[in-house]
């Protein structure tokens, strides 16, 4: 399954790294990854493939969202489903 | 691939325009658990409800954390009990009552619906016993909802049930100090795959069990129109079509996800801008960005009639299974904006009557003052009925007397249901038009001027 991670909030050091850390240990697949500075805020934006992951879903999705309230971030995975459905024909 | 601005679009729309589903609600078809001995019958309905229901919450919170939208509320509505439970030997229909709220609190869903009857034409031995017995079940229970649809296109109005209703409306009010009456609603044309409460049932042409979704979004629909200032109406219309659209899709993945893990067999999306009392989820802020100065304002109606209108465009174009009550609810407790503007008496009943001629429903979530009479709350029954009848669409009165207050007071309703104001009613009596009883008769289908 592939999922869509996203970051979002103040620019510190070690973002990626701390991200990537848990997705690894969890045995996720990056797929792609883009990240920019928009509409004000720091952005990342993972494609991540779960098919490995050897965690499920909920517990992947509180881990991020915790390490996320710890650096002050709004960190966020949500099935790439939902994208395609809102904003492709 | 989805492009960063799509996608933090659709986390903005999530996070900060209180994108939501608002409900996903299982029907389940009573219509095999009738017996004649009490017991017998609430059992089967007990065990038919909990074991068809015994996952709903779980796999719905599980749909919410892996797509990351939020599913406010998960519930079940089941056959009318009127028709049901009518062959039951039972005077008093509060044990059923009791047996839905007992089965709701067991697989952990906050409403059930279905306390209903049908009697647009008049009145089975059974739908007597259930209406005598709702305002008991309303003060006996926490999660049950009742509805009874009084009117129709096809059938006229039952003026009996109106004068009825009126008077039950009122014994709800005085056993539950208010409370119960917004768990009631009075509809014509009432549908039977809507998912949203408190007017919800498993209407009798439906499958043994399925699935129905209500998705929301009036704060998406206001984000969108702050961006098109000033613009024309085309613009508007094209704008909110398209946001509804997307929430639609949405709300579709959302339904078949839950259909395929329930085993249940998906039936529609609802998309209806379903406001709450949060700040940025209203209603009334969409119509005031259109340009009033106040909901109530002349030409209120004339942006609802728009709202509706385009919400129901976006959704067919998203979903082949758009259904329930699609279009946007106007419920005054629910709605932070209709609340402001009820208190500064910029709305009136009035004009939230006129605005039900172009809704998705009727008069919703209004509170009265607890001296009104059973003879004006039929009347108003009455009135919404006429428009829903003449209208060929659903309308439906939910209205709340509350004992012991009087214009100007609050009434607090709690959660989802919000607060209120009481708002003044016209005075004028309505007692001998109420009295007569009897049937309108159904409107002629051409002529249409």
């Amino acid at each position: 399954m592939r999922a869509i991670v996203t970051v979002i909030g103040r620019d510190t050091v070690g973002i990626i790294a701390s991200v990537c850390a848990i997705l690894a240990k969890c045995g996720v697949n990056v797929l792609d990854i883009s990240q920019t500075v928009m509409r004000e805020y720091f952005t990342m934006i993972m494609l991540v493939d779960t098919a490995g992951c050897s965690v499920d879903f909920a517990e992947l999705s509180g881990l991020l969202r915790r390490e996320g309230e710890a650096r002050g971030l709004d960190i966020r995975i949500q099935r790439e489903d939902i994208f395609e459905a809102m904003h492709r024909i | 691939m989805i492009t960063t601005n799509e996608i933090l679009d659709t986390i903005e729309m999530i996070s900060q325009q209180h994108l939501d589903i608002r409900t996903i609600t299982m029907g389940i078809s009573l219509r095999d658990c009738g017996r004649e001995d009490l017991r017998e019958c609430c059992g089967r309905i007990y065990d038919k409800i909990t074991k068809s229901a015994e996952n709903l919450v779980r796999v719905g919170e599980d749909i919410e954390r892996e797509f990351g939208i939020p599913i406010v509320n998960k519930r079940i509505s089941v056959t009318p009990i009127a028709i049901a439970c009518e062959c039951c030997d039972t005077e008093s229909f509060v044990p059923f009552a009791e047996t839905l709220d007992r089965a709701a609190k067991e697989v952990g869903v906050n409403f059930i619906g279905g306390f209903s009857a049908l009697v647009q034409k008049g009145f089975t031995a059974g739908d007597r016993r259930l209406i005598d017995s709702i305002p008991e079940a309303l003060r006996a229970t926490e999660r049950v909802c009742s509805s009874v649809n009084v009117a129709s296109t096809r059938a006229g109005i039952n003026m009996d049930a109106v004068a009825l209703m009126g008077r039950i409306i009122k014994r709800t009010a005085d056993l539950t100090d208010g409370q119960g009456c917004a768990k009631l609603v009075v509809f014509a044309n009432a549908v039977e795959d809507n998912p949203f409460m408190a007017g919800a049932f498993h209407g009798v042409g439906e499958p043994e069990r399925v699935i129905n979704v209500g998705v929301s979004g009036p704060g998406v629909v206001h984000s969108a129109l702050q961006k098109v200032k000033g613009q024309p109406f085309d613009v508007v219309a094209e704008t909110i079509k398209k946001t509804a659209f997307r929430v639609t899709r949405m709300g579709e993945l959302v339904a078949q996800e839950a259909s395929r893990r329930l085993g249940a067999p998906f039936g529609i999306v609802d998309l209806s801008l379903a406001p709450t009392p949060a700040v940025g989820d209203s209603v009334a802020d969409i119509l005031e960005e259109m340009g009033l100065e106040s909901v109530g304002a002349p030409g209120t109606t004339a942006a609802l009639a728009l709202l509706n209108d385009a919400v129901k465009k976006g959704g067919v174009m998203a979903s082949s299974n758009v259904g329930g009550l699609s279009g946007a609810f106007i419920p005054v407790s629910e709605d932070a904006g209709m609340i402001r503007a009820a208190a500064a008496g910029r709305l009136t009943i009035e004009k939230l009557e006129a605005m039900t001629c172009v809704c998705s429903v009727g008069l919703d979530m209004i509170a009265l003052p607890g001296d009104t009479d059973e003879a004006t709350i039929a009347a108003i029954i009455a009135d919404e009925s006429a428009i829903g009848m003449i209208n060929q669409k659903t309308t439906a009165v939910r209205v709340i007397p509350v004992p012991g207050k009087g214009v100007g007071d609050r009434v607090d309703f709690g959660g989802l249901l919000g607060s209120a104001p009481i708002m003044p009613v016209n005075r004028c009596s309505a007692r001998e038009f109420v009295a007569r009883g009897g049937r309108i008769p159904a409107p002629i289908n051409s002529l249409k001027n």
